[in-house]
Formats: structure tokens, sequence, C-alpha cells
């Protein structure tokens, strides 16, 4: 988990690790199902040895036995808010399928169309995945609107494949 | 209407449709096949102008095929008359357009009665059973709303009550979300995963990737003819956190 993710979910206020864990799974849905629970601990402690949290133990029950409570420090606060101002979106990563394509055709390896044909199962399996969940999350739910974003964007690849079949028809047909 | 087990509801044998002659002949529909089992979905997808608004057509008996058979319930749609083939789409068949086609100056309500009314049932009957489609639908409450009310989902969910008030053997859906934002779509995509689940026999074509995700069978059409199939069954990849940037 990216450290400044966890540190701008404790913005809003000084809290538990398991506080923190439920406010990502609220925001994640099944998303979050697969995340490892250790994580945000080992993320905590390392962004305390850095100064931009700071852990006080609280007085604790018994029965629970997560009694440090987490807060922003100054530094902290600093970072979150100039990671809020940072614009960074995730590549996509195109080149390489495209690599595989010219390579394969100029070798004689493989029928450019039939990767096509393969990448495009894979992708429609994982929008029908995607598609699922998001059906099954109630209407603007944080984590429906998530799931809305990886649809979009496998669409978009699916479009680009459609591209790619296209051209690949035409050039081998020449 | 009833089937003999083990039959296809739809069946397409060297299916053709040509517009034009010699040099300007054009074949929108070329030599197509196609098996549609009771209570599946099946979904051909494509690009605008292969051919699959056509073959629609074809196979829900809207228009006549240059060349080919399609069987619809057991029957050979060129064998019959115009009379008997209206009369067959009228009780076989459920249509849903792209740009609904509900009657504007007609409510929620009677829009999905109207068809049922057509095909000779009492009125208490055709508004007792529009009345059960509109709860199915989760619209109940906008019965006696005009379509211009609705939003662009709630219309098109009139419109697929509409093709089920005559308990059709199989739906047709022509880019039934070409229309709608990605919510409306969902909306519409809840209401065909129900209809398939209740056994519901689904041809749906489009252009939209999320309705092909969500058929069991897929058909890619190209030019006229259909290129490849897919089957999306089997269980889940099961790492859709990965699809949104997140470690395992």
């Amino acid at each position: 988990m990216q450290q400044e993710v966890v540190l701008a979910l404790l913005a809003k206020e000084p809290s538990h690790g398991y506080e923190l864990r439920a406010r990502l799974r609220q925001a994640l849905g099944p998303l979050g199902e697969a995340m490892n629970d250790g994580q945000i601990y080992v993320t905590l402690t390392r962004m305390e040895k850095a100064g931009l949290v700071a852990c006080e133990q609280a007085a604790g029950l018994p029965d629970r036995p997560d009694r440090k409570v987490y807060a922003l420090t100054a530094a902290g606060q600093e970072r979150v808010a100039g990671w809020l101002a940072e614009v960074s979106w995730p590549k996509p990563d195109l080149a390489e399928f495209h690599l595989k394509l010219i390579a394969a055709a100029a070798a004689g390896l493989a029928d450019p169309l039939a990767l096509v044909d393969a990448q495009r199962r894979e992708l429609l399996r994982r929008l029908r995945d995607a598609q699922r969940a998001a059906m099954a999350e109630p209407d603007r739910s944080a984590a429906g609107l998530l799931l809305e974003g990886i649809v979009l964007r496998l669409q978009a690849d699916l479009r680009w494949l459609e591209t790619c079949e296209r051209n690949w028809t035409v050039r081998r047909s020449k | 209407m009833t089937m003999i087990d083990g039959e296809s509801v739809l069946r397409a044998r060297g299916l053709r449709k040509e517009y034009g002659k010699g040099e300007a002949l054009v074949r929108a529909v070329d030599e197509v096949s196609l098996d549609v089992a009771a209570g599946e979905t099946v979904a051909v997808m494509g690009p605008s102008g292969c051919g699959k608004s056509t073959l629609l057509h074809l196979l829900g008996g809207l228009d006549r095929a240059t060349g080919g058979e399609v069987w619809l319930a057991g029957q050979s749609l060129g064998r019959l008359g115009e009379r008997a083939l209206a009369r067959l789409r009228r009780d076989a068949v459920g249509f849903v357009f792209q740009a609904f086609h509900l009657m504007d100056e007609l409510t929620a309500a009677e829009n999905v009665e109207l068809p049922a009314l057509l095909a000779g049932r009492s009125p208490r009957a055709a508004r007792r059973r529009a009345a059960e489609l509109l709860e199915r639908i989760g619209l109940a409450d906008r019965a006696g709303f005009l379509p211009a009310a609705l939003s662009g989902g709630q219309r098109q969910r009139v419109a697929i009550a509409r093709a089920l008030v005559s308990d059709p053997l199989v739906v047709l859906a022509d880019e039934p979300t070409g229309n709608l934002d990605s919510e409306a779509t969902l909306e519409v995509l809840r209401l065909f995963e129900s209809l398939h689940a209740a056994g519901q026999t689904l041809v749906i074509v489009t252009h939209d990737s999320r309705i092909a995700a969500t058929a069991g069978r897929l058909i890619s059409m190209r030019d006229g003819a259909f290129v490849d199939e897919t089957r999306l069954t089997g269980g889940t990849t099961g790492n859709l956190g990965a699809l949104a940037g997140l470690e395992g």
C-alpha cells in the first residue's frame, strides 16, 4: 500500500490501525478482499520511523490488543498536501503487446490475429469479472465507482484490439 | 409458447441478405448459420455496418432473407405468408431497440400492456401482466409516468418489459445500451442478467463489449459473416484488485 494513501486516510482524525483498514475496505469493496491486513501496520511503522506519523499508546482494553492510535505529524500533513496537488496517472503498457505483434509477424512465429484473439478473450474474461462485481454493488457505492473505472479502461483496451485486428487483417492480405 | 425439448429456439442456415445488383451488390449478411438453445444468452458483436442489425431483423422475421433459412419455434419463416409471419412474430418474439420506441402519449404501464391487448388478451389480464412486469423491473412506482418523465435507463427497462408481455420464446435486442450512459447501462445489464437467470432466451446484437462480456456466448461478426465464437464460462480470474493497480 502506498504510504500517501494511508497518510491521507489518517488526515480525518487520529485513528487505530483497524479503523484505517475498515475505511480502506469500505472504499475498495470486493477489490480490497485480497488485501493483506498486515501491510497497513508495516506501512504505519515505516512512516512512524520517517516522522510522518506519531503513535500514542491508548489506555487499552484487555480484549483489544490494537491499542496504538496514529496521528499525522506536521511533516505528514505536508506530504498529504503535496500528494493531493500532484498529478499522476498509471501508465498503460501497450508497447509490449504492440511489439509482440510486430515481432511475431516479422519472424513468422505466430499469426498476429491469433494473438489479438487470445488477448481479447482474456480482456473479456476480466471485463466479465469486473462487470459482475459492479452489478453486485449497490447504486453509488464507492467501490462501484472504482469498478466502473476498471470496466471503462478494459473497454478502451478492447477497442484498441479491434483497431489492431482491422489493421493486421489489411496487412496480412497484402 | 411451448417448445419441443432439445430443439433450438432459433436456427439459421446459410442466411444471406443482399442489397443492390452487379458491381454495387452488398452482402449485408453472408452465409450465417446459428443455433440458439432455450435459456441461452447470445451476444453478436461487431463494428457498426457489419450487418448485425440486418441479421437480427432476419432472425425476428422483420425482414425477408435473400437466401438461406430461419426457423423460429420450429417454423420456417420463409414459408410463412405475411399474416402468419406477423402472428408468429407477435407471439414468439420480443423486440428491444436502441431508441426504445415507446409511445410518447402512453404511460409506462399502457406501453407495456399494448402488445398484450393487440394479441387479444382481455384488458384486465393485460393490466395485471403489465403490473407484474413493472414490479419485476423495479418500476412499479413509475407505472403512471409518461416516457418523457423517465430516465433513459428507465425507458429502456419499460421497453424490455413490453418485449416480455407476451411471454416470448426469444427476446431480440438491437444495441439496447447504445443510447445509455454507464449507470443506465448497468441497470439494463442487471435486468438482462435476471432475465437470463429466469431462463429467458436472449439474442443481443451490440458493439458494447460490456454486454458481450456478460453473455454466455459471444459471436464476432465482420463484413456480414461470423468470424469468431467465444464461450465465457468457467470461474473468475479472481484478481480484481490487480486490475485497479492494487498489489495482492
